[in-house]
């Protein structure tokens, strides 16, 4: 049995780690509204890009001389997966989920006997990864939001891909992300960058005109498609992360108030014991005289 | 035919500006074109230079881009840039310091990369100023 003085000290310190939870909790909160506004507004951009490029592609997709960034290179041998997680952890299973999916790709594409290649952004991932995969990666990313996410960032991470692609060091590169869907709800999404899926569905547009033309503007246009779709995942990883952060920490402050309560009955029942025990010796103590 | 253009300025960020509008002159990157209602489908890349909003006869706003790309359809033209400021918020002393600058970094960079960039920036550095300086039309 715990002494009463080891009680009290143990109450303290889950006391105290409640506080730290439930300010984590609050500042995750703001940075989560921050960071959805941003997701939000950078919807449009996102959108329309697809929906030019994706009019554009299809009417280009089978003729000679289409972008490799469109038709690929033809083959799609090496295949390089880019896992992006946070780069803090204590926000619940946001990055080992991601490392979840990340790893179920993996040993699909190893069994297809595809070469596979890894490119971490974020700390977490790539830690978790190392042990398992750690002859596989050939690159890594750290601090890639800091110290605010901005389109710049994308862009960053977008030129080091179309780099490595032009070089030849891969056929397919796909990203793996969580989706915001909402607080409690985070989606582990995996998504084909290289080469640029092109929509089947939907009726054909009637053609644009084109300045300068379809080939050139298409060239432009890819690398371009390219960094918008890496931000708007590292947007909706933002939010993600201050979405699952903000559950795990409420859900470890509510766990630490259930501990406190049950630490203080024990307490107090100790301490009632001892009471109980010092009053029956002195009550005896007086019958035996 | 609407009377009207609707007009949108999205930056990869945000949506800068969704309005009615009787025309936008788009600098394209083979020549400043204007859109009016009813234009056909039309898709251009942009070079560096000044948006201007017509309500009317009159300009009711001038933006700048750095670049990025429109698309005209019948009824809406939508803007896609790079980076969009509006021009009166530009600051000439800003602007020189930025040309200064990116022109110490084309003689002082190593590879070619670092050089392409440092003369994208002089070019956009350079469009702003002489969009400051342009005469409206």
């Amino acid at each position: 049995m715990a002494s009463l003085k080891d009680l009290r000290i143990r109450i303290n310190s889950v006391k105290s780690t409640q506080k730290i939870t439930s300010a984590m909790k609050m500042v995750a909160a703001a940075k989560l509204r921050r960071a959805q506004e941003h997701a939000l507004a950078a919807r449009p951009y996102a959108e329309r890009m697809e929906r030019v490029l994706g009019g554009l592609a299809s009417s280009m997709a089978g003729q000679d001389g289409a972008p490799a960034l469109l038709a690929g290179n033809g083959r799609s041998r090496v295949h390089l997966v880019v896992v992006m997680t946070s780069d803090r952890g204590l926000c619940g299973a946001f990055n080992s989920s991601i490392v979840r999916g990340a790893k179920r790709l993996l040993r699909d594409l190893l069994r297809e006997g595809k070469d596979v290649k890894l490119f971490c952004v974020g700390r977490k991932g790539r830690d978790q990864l190392k042990r398992e995969y750690g002859s596989l990666i050939v690159g890594d990313m750290e601090d890639v939001g800091k110290p605010s996410l901005r389109y710049d960032s994308g862009a960053a991470v977008a030129q080091r891909l179309a780099g490595m692609f032009e070089a030849g060091e891969f056929d397919v590169c796909t990203i793996v992300y969580n989706k915001f869907k909402s607080v409690i709800s985070q989606i582990v999404t995996v998504q084909q960058l290289i080469p640029f899926p092109i929509p089947t569905a939907g009726a054909p547009q009637s053609p644009h005109e084109c300045e300068p033309d379809e080939a050139d503007l298409l060239a432009l246009l890819l690398p371009r498609n390219l960094a918008v779709q890496v931000f708007r995942a590292l947007l909706e990883n933002v939010a993600s992360e201050q979405g699952a952060r903000m559950t795990a920490m409420d859900n470890a402050t509510r766990n630490a108030g259930d501990m406190i309560n049950r630490l203080t009955i024990t307490y107090n029942r100790t301490r009632q014991a001892a009471i109980t025990k010092e009053l029956i010796e002195i009550i005896s103590g007086a019958e035996a005289v | 035919m609407a009377d009207q253009l609707q007009f949108e300025l999205v930056s990869p960020e945000r949506l800068l500006l969704s309005r009615q509008v009787d025309m936008v002159v788009v600098p394209g990157a083979e020549g400043d074109f204007g859109a009016l209602p009813g234009h056909a489908l039309f898709l251009s890349a942009l070079r560096p230079g000044v948006i201007a909003v017509y309500e009317g006869a009159t300009v009711v706003d001038r933006i700048f881009v750095a670049g990025g790309f429109a698309e005209v359809t019948e009824s809406a033209c939508t803007v896609l840039a790079d980076e969009a400021v509006a021009l009166v918020d530009l600051d000439r002393g800003r602007i020189e310091a930025e040309i200064a600058r990116a022109r110490d970094d084309i003689r002082d960079a190593k590879t070619d990369a670092e050089r392409q960039l440092a003369e994208r920036r002089l070019a956009i550095a350079e469009a702003k100023a002489a969009a400051l300086d342009g005469t409206p039309y």
